[in-house]
């Protein structure tokens, strides 16, 4: 088993240092060879566990709970305008489109 | 001052001895005084810490206190505190400043508690050394060339130096019982679900879990009392009754059966550590309790299905960070992907990047089944192992740690040999067991600690057990002299 790098990295959306892309084919690779030692059950029939205490999750009313709190929100991000995050030009740009394809 | 526990200091607030101001103010100078060297906290709060522990005293002379009224503690940096820095150890959220309180931040709040600052931690609190922090690594206050564990290595250190008597920590995989035990102080992990996630920032959701950390097992029977309880706001917070955590500390443990697992007392277990917990668990036998040897079938595969569950859950839950909303955005982005990428690239470190690819490649096209599928199976198998085990024996015991605090550097280039120094904390978080680790003596002069695991819900059980212990023992009560 090998793990290509680049493509879980773009996957994951990260870039990574040289060290890291360095470092990293072995570790990940040693990490998931370890993983697999849970190859050696046999686990067929088992139901997988999702919740340590098997509790199903709470329903609730659908009624509004949380107030509008958008200006606090917006007050420790990066870049915002009229109440919208700004983030850089994502359409009407040739370039876009190659990015989109990765 | 400082050498008293929570216990004390709540006793001699009651009978006027000193102030919460008073108190507040000499921890506050011993941080200024040890952490420059030790660097337990991140974010210290002088100023809110005094016109909390003002607001105390003054509900105090209004007849309003509660136990933990005016008790100076710290807070592990994960949990939000509205108005003030929540770094969770990372350069990602050094800017991040949080716009509400953690679920048990609000109670604190509530019961009139001073928070003295947020303490240091492994980054996002993936690893079990402090060595992942932003902030750099925390110094073992036994031994400052050793670390402390983690990822609760600054709370673990700050109580151990006494730098507060009390602080809270989070526990996905061993991370408040470890550092606890190389640190040799008490901490307990409660069961999944028990103590509010609302405001904690997500690690691994189904594993994640705060607990108390300080000197004894009564400090924390006190402290959980006012973190445990359901909150709506957090979907898998358990809706059941929370007893009163210190009325059962005094019980008798005659009578206690005690299983051993067969699995964790191998020959590979270090002789000189098997020597100190065997020492440890005599202890118990003289209190009445019987020892049995049990099995654990499954056990050795907890850390191969959580180095797959933990990395999967992370990746998606730290999918949030994308630079947009709140947290570090890169310089100059050209265009969308290339803020994302290097937003979170140049935010997150070495590990936490490493544990996001894993989780990434795991639940990718293809491998769903083979590594996530199959990591929750055995997690059931452990779990189930562990039921069996508790129609026999009341609780479990193991040391929490094979090996005693280790130096700063030794593990760091190597990823396994780190996360090895969880391989008996890391089945009760699979399991969603509550465990604590409590100290039972030092091995070449550090802590060692001793794990004591328990059935669902049954941390009154467990803080009782650790208590008797420290009525007899002394192991509790030890600090490292440079801190006395």
């Amino acid at each position: 088993m090998s793990i290509d790098i680049e493509k879980v990295a773009n996957l994951a959306r990260l870039t990574l240092s040289e060290e890291d892309k360095a470092n990293y084919p072995t570790q990940l690779n040693n990490i998931l060879e370890l993983a697999n030692q849970m190859q050696s059950v046999d686990t067929t029939d088992i139901t997988p566990l999702a919740h340590p205490i098997e509790a199903t999750q709470p329903l609730r009313v659908d009624a509004v709970t949380e107030e509008n709190q958008r200006d606090l929100f917006q007050s420790i991000a990066p870049s915002t305008e009229s109440g919208l995050y700004l983030v850089p030009q994502v359409i009407n740009r040739a370039k876009t489109k190659e990015t989109e394809k990765e | 001052m400082h050498t008293k526990t929570i216990a004390q200091i709540s006793a001699d607030l009651a009978a006027g001895t000193y102030t919460s101001e008073e108190i507040t103010r000499h921890y506050l100078d011993r941080i200024k005084e040890h952490d420059t060297t030790l660097n337990s906290f991140v974010t210290v709060d002088a100023e809110g810490a005094i016109l909390a522990a003002k607001a105390a005293d003054a509900q105090r002379a209004a007849g309003e206190a509660g136990p933990m009224t005016g008790v100076p503690i710290a807070q592990k940096d994960i949990f939000c505190t509205k108005g003030l820095k929540t770094s969770s150890g990372s350069k990602m959220l050094d800017n991040f400043i949080s716009p509400y309180d953690a679920h048990l931040i609000s109670n604190f709040k509530k019961a009139g508690t001073v928070m003295l600052g947020k303490t240091n931690m492994d980054e996002f609190a993936m690893g079990s050394s402090n060595e992942t922090s932003f902030y750099g690594p925390v110094k073992n206050p036994w031994n400052t060339d050793y670390v402390p564990g983690g990822s609760s290595g600054g709370s673990a250190a700050c109580v151990a130096a006494r730098l507060a008597p009390g602080s809270t920590g989070t526990d996905t995989g061993g991370s408040i019982r470890q550092p606890a035990s190389l640190c040799g102080i008490t901490g307990l992990k409660p069961t999944y679900g028990r103590v509010s996630r609302y405001g904690m920032i997500a690690f691994a959701s189904s594993l994640d879990q705060a607990g108390p950390m300080a000197q004894t097992a009564e400090d924390c029977a006190m402290m959980l009392n006012v973190m445990a309880g359901h909150d709506e706001r957090d979907s898998t917070s358990i809706d059941r009754e929370v007893p009163d955590y210190t009325a059962t500390l005094n019980d008798s443990i005659a009578g206690l059966r005690i299983g051993l697992p067969k699995e964790f007392f191998t020959k590979d277990l270090n002789p000189e550590m098997k020597a100190v917990i065997d020492a440890a668990i005599k202890k118990y036998e003289k209190l009445g309790a019987t020892v049995h040897e049990i099995s654990l079938p499954n056990v050795h595969l907890s850390i191969p299905a959580y180095y797959i569950v933990a990395p999967a859950e992370c990746s998606s839950n730290l999918s949030r960070f994308d630079g947009v909303r709140y947290g570090f955005r890169c310089e100059n982005p050209t265009d969308l992907t290339d803020l994302y990428k290097r937003s979170r690239g140049e935010g997150f470190g070495s590990e936490v990047k490493r544990r996001i690819m894993i989780g990434a490649y795991a639940l990718s096209a293809g491998y769903y089944d083979a590594f996530y599928l199959k990591a929750q199976q055995i997690r059931r198998l452990i779990r189930d192992d562990f039921v069996k085990a508790y129609e026999t024996v009341d609780v479990i015991m193991s040391p929490t740690s094979p090996t005693t605090a280790f130096k700063i550097g030794e593990r760091s280039e190597d990823p396994i040999a780190m996360y090895l120094s969880d391989m008996f904390t890391i089945a009760t978080n699979l399991a969603g067991l509550p465990g604590m680790s409590i100290p039972a003596g030092t091995l070449n002069d550090l802590p060692v600690g001793l794990q004591i695991i328990g059935n669902y819900f049954e941390e009154a059980r467990l803080l009782n057990v650790a208590h008797q212990v420290q009525q007899a023992t002394d192991w509790h009560t030890q600090s490292p002299s440079a801190y006395k």
